[in-house]
């Protein structure tokens, strides 16, 4: 237990350190068990504790581990930092970091306890942290269930109070005023004459004095930047095309390849002919790899060409080929064997359901990701290290992966994190990284970058899981009575985990995510989760189960609502237990002039909430009938993700989760015929367009008791909305996604 | 061949129907324009080509007839153009993959159309996808780079 003895040693390890020309900040958290991983890159005589923040004579650096796939967190990591540091995010250098342990992330494995997030218990918060704990011991750095901002929200703004405590100890030390009489301002200390010292300036005294590690942070009242509309780092290079993004990644001697794998994803490659593209312009070498063969070329689009051209014999799909084997398959795993968990069983379902009852099924498709920016990545081997350039939320992983191809240990793997072109848990994935070190392996020395086609990398998308539901209820008095819903899907933790090489133990909590954590107090509520046993491998896609157990809930209980003639927001409000959710409600209420304002024929207003990663999020979506078709008009959305930081960005987020989730649910599917999916590009799986794209209004309230991410769960509540205004407004009940297969959109 | 871009003329040694968004790319080292679908179902490839938007993906080399303008060409961050002040002051972006396009469909529009109405922007904008959905900003920034256009 040499570990154990080695992280209790350096509990509360704290400190600062000098470096060439300059000072790296300390800020360990309590327990830390990593070394630092600024050490390793620093140069002779230089030395740092600190994860987040290194000042040298001429720069301002602050690492900021949590990957940006669009969300602006590398923006909000800096001003979490900014706020106590007191610099200007626009005027410091911001880095992704390399890889390391030291950034763990705690908020992630904390929400995989399977107790509701809002649930207090002493249990709950035991469990909580103890697999927080987890986290931090075995490293995990993740960016995913928008756990980027609990992730920071305390560790970055201690890294800021820190070394601005320090950088004032050591301005009173060379200047001989009492520290007290010292203050901060745009990245320098101002003297009581008002002459300012840059921190820059300061930087190798600091690097001599005992680091200040007592610091209490700022009041929320007292914060410049925080809660504040504030710009976007990126927004200037995102408005005038100067931001790099991996696929525009351009090294010396660099080569460009193309793949393609087994369409039926997963199954072998029997053979192949490559003898044209050999001779195409332009091509270096036809390579084999896993699963397929990919074509080095001088330039992306002859690759591409060449590898058009390659006659493949392929193997079968080591899943149901056609569609019907699929539902099939979902549709026989609501047996006993099966169960995963009873989540919810309150009062006497059994009984009350044995009786007359209402009931429906619902379905919900595969859907892929495709985030604009195609796959790519650029890998260069070398003996005994490799270096890694491209977007990813899982670099710890990343590198083991590459490390396994390449033969080398993981920390000489090199990884370059690159702003990505949209993600949506695509970029959790690593065969993009791996096929491309496969790729580089064979060609040691030179930078390879691989680009992949749309088409390839829609059939092999790793789409959201596809489910069914159950449900039964019943009414009574104008209430809703008793409400039963049995989900069934394949587990998408145990499909990511597979490709990890890690088991996963217990239940999977999102199979049901959304509807278990419902907080309606019906006299009979069951929830019960099936687990299908793996069927095309599947991938968390934005809000992972949410956005397809959360459809099943909401729906159901407006089903069970209209059916007792009661008025959708009124009764949820009614049953609504939780103070946050019911303010939720109340605000999308307010907002929408629900119930005060008629709606005229053809016109039809829903309302759907669902609670994900511990936000709870309320929707009122309404619709018009036009000769075209359903036109969605406006949306209102309420969440409250406890304290809105960023409140421009938030909004953002949250239009664009709305518009996620409304697009897909309108006219998205991943369907397999002869094993392949059947939509390889965007005419066929597009998501909402311009034209439909509604006016959402959107409301951050701060009553929730913890601070929480927005990116996920604006989603989960959009679809089922969306089906409960068309309702509204057509009494046509929609109980399967995507809804363009039963009724036509504008 | 030759090609104009950004005001700058290229002598290049390409394939006739090598798309002119890779010759950017690929050849020129220009990468502003994006590669979303190969198919023209997205736009983010969209530049100008004697200021009319074109999707550089389905513009065969040899078919290039006019100056192309890039993103690159159109401004820059010191002296962004209207509509990419519009598009920073709105804070459009997400992942921000799709709006070098976005932005060039909405100034060549613009250029054409400088007081459209709201189905002439729709129409205008439908193809080009947005997968973070930044339609809404995409919107208001657009409109009031129309106002302060049509001002000056
Ligand atoms: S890449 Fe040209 S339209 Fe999509
Ligand atoms: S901002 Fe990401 S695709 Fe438009």
């Amino acid at each position: 237990m040499g570990r154990a003895r080695t992280i209790a040693r350096r509990t509360f390890l704290i400190g600062s350190a000098a470096i060439a020309g300059g000072v790296a900040f300390g800020v360990y958290a309590v327990r830390t068990p990593h070394d630092n991983p600024l050490r390793q890159s620093l140069a002779p005589g230089e030395a740092t504790f600190n994860p987040f923040v290194k000042i040298t004579g001429d720069a301002i650096v602050l690492i900021l581990p949590h990957a940006d796939v669009g969300q602006g967190v590398q923006s909000l990591q800096a001003a979490l930092i900014a706020e106590e540091l007191d610099v200007d995010p626009a005027h410091v250098t911001l880095s992704f970091g390399q890889p390391d342990a030291a950034y763990y992330n705690t908020a992630l494995a904390a929400d995989l306890a399977p107790f509701m997030p809002f649930d207090d218990s002493r249990m709950a918060k035991t469990v909580r942290s103890a697999l927080g704990g987890a986290a931090k011991v075995m490293g995990i750095m993740a960016t995913g269930g928008s756990s980027s901002v609990p992730d920071s929200y305390d560790k970055l703004r201690h890294a800021g109070a820190v070394a601005r405590e320090t950088l004032k100890r050591a301005a009173a030390d060379q200047t001989g005023h009492d520290v007290t009489s010292l203050r901060t301002q745009g990245g320098a200390v101002i003297l009581p004459d008002g002459a300012t010292l840059p921190y820059t300036a300061l930087a190798a005294t600091a690097a001599r004095v005992e680091p200040v590690t007592e610091v209490s942070l700022r009041d929320p009242s007292e914060w410049r930047l925080l809660g504040k509309p504030m710009q976007r780092t990126d927004i200037i290079s995102k408005s005038t095309g100067t931001q790099t993004y991996g696929i525009d990644l351009r090294l010396e001697g660099m080569v460009h390849a193309a793949l393609c794998t087994n369409p039926r994803q997963g199954g072998a490659m029997l053979g192949y002919d490559a003898g044209d593209a050999k001779k195409m312009r332009g091509v270096i070498d036809v390579v084999p790899i896993t699963g397929g063969v990919a074509v080095v070329a001088d330039n992306t689009w002859r690759a591409f060409q060449a590898i058009e051209a390659i006659r493949f014999d392929w193997g079968p799909a080591p899943f149901p080929a056609e569609m019907q084997g699929h539902w099939d398959a979902v549709a026989a795993s609501f047996i006993e064997d099966n169960l995963d968990k009873t989540w919810r069983d309150e009062g006497d379902v059994g009984a009350v359901l044995a009786a007359e009852t209402l009931s429906a099924e619902y379905r919900s498709p595969y859907v892929a990701h495709q985030p604009l920016e195609p796959l790519s990545a650029v890998v260069r081997i070398s003996d005994g290290g490799a270096e890694v350039w491209a977007a990813h939320q899982l670099p710890r992983f990343l590198q083991d992966k590459v490390a396994a191809v390449a033969g080398c240990a993981p920390e000489d793997v090199l990884f370059y994190n690159q702003f990505a072109g949209g993600s949506f848990g695509h970029r959790l994935e690593f065969d993009f990284i791996t096929r491309t070190a496969e790729i580089a392996v064979q060609m040691k020395g030179t930078p390879v970058k691989l680009t992949y086609r749309r088409e390839e990398d829609f059939i092999h998308d790793y789409p959201r899981q596809i489910g069914m539901a159950r449900a039964q209820g019943k009414v009574k008095e104008g209430k809703v009575e008793a409400f039963a819903l049995d989900i069934a899907t394949p587990s998408v933790a145990a499909s990511q985990a597979s490709r990890l090489g890690q088991p996963i133990m217990g239940p999977d909590g999102q199979i049901v995510a959304g509807a278990w954590t419902m907080p309606y107090a019906i006299p009979h509520l069951r929830v019960r989760g099936f687990r299908t046993p793996e069927l095309a491998p599947v991938s968390s896609w934005r809000a992972v189960g949410a956005p397809v157990a959360g459809f099943f809930a909401e729906s159901w209980l407006d089903e069970l609502i209209h059916a007792a003639g009661a008025d959708p927001l009124a009764e949820r409000l009614r049953l609504c237990t939780n103070p946050v959710h019911m303010k939720v409600l109340e605000a999308v209420a307010e907002m929408s002039n629900w119930g005060g304002s008629a709606m005229s024929a053809g016109q039809g207003r829903g309302v759907a909430m669902v609670e994900s990663f511990g936000v709870p999020v309320a929707e009122v979506v309404e619709v018009t009938q036009t000769p075209e078709g359903i036109r969605i008009d406006k949306v209102f959305v309420a969440a409250d993700v406890g304290r809105v930081l960023d409140p421009v960005n938030f909004e953002n987020n949250v239009q664009g989760g709305v518009i996620w989730g409304l697009g897909h649910a309108i006219n998205a599917e991943i369907t397999f015929s002869d094993g392949v999916a059947e939509q390889d590009n965007f005419y066929t799986h597009e998501g909402l367009r311009f034209h439909q794209a509604p006016e959402i209004t959107v409301r951050g309230l701060e009553n929730g008791p913890s601070v929480r991410g927005i990116g996920e769960p604006p989603v989960p509540p959009a679809a089922p909305a969306l089906a409960n205004a068309i309702f509204a407004a057509t009494g046509q009940r929609l109980r399967e996604m995507p809804f363009n297969k039963f009724i036509d959109f504008a | 061949m030759k090609l104009t871009v950004n005001g700058t003329e290229h002598e290049i040694d390409v394939e006739d129907d090598m798309p002119l968004l890779w010759v950017l790319r690929d050849v020129l080292g220009i990468t502003g324009p994006k590669y979303g679908c190969g198919i023209a179902a997205c736009g983010a490839c969209t530049v100008h080509m004697d200021g009319v938007a074109v999707r550089s993906c389905q513009v065969a080399a040899a078919d290039v007839d006019g100056k192309i303008t890039t993103i690159e060409g159109l401004g820059t961050p010191e002296a962004p153009h209207p509509v990419q002040a519009a598009w920073i002051d709105h804070q459009v972006a997400q992942c921000g993959y799709c709006q070098s396009g976005q932005i060039m469909q909405a100034a060549a529009f613009l250029g054409f159309n400088p007081d459209p109405t709201d189905d002439q922007i729709d129409a205008a904008m439908g193809g080009n996808l947005c997968r973070c959905g930044t339609y809404p900003r995409i919107r208001e920034a657009l409109k009031s780079a129309a106002a302060k256009l049509g001002a000056g």
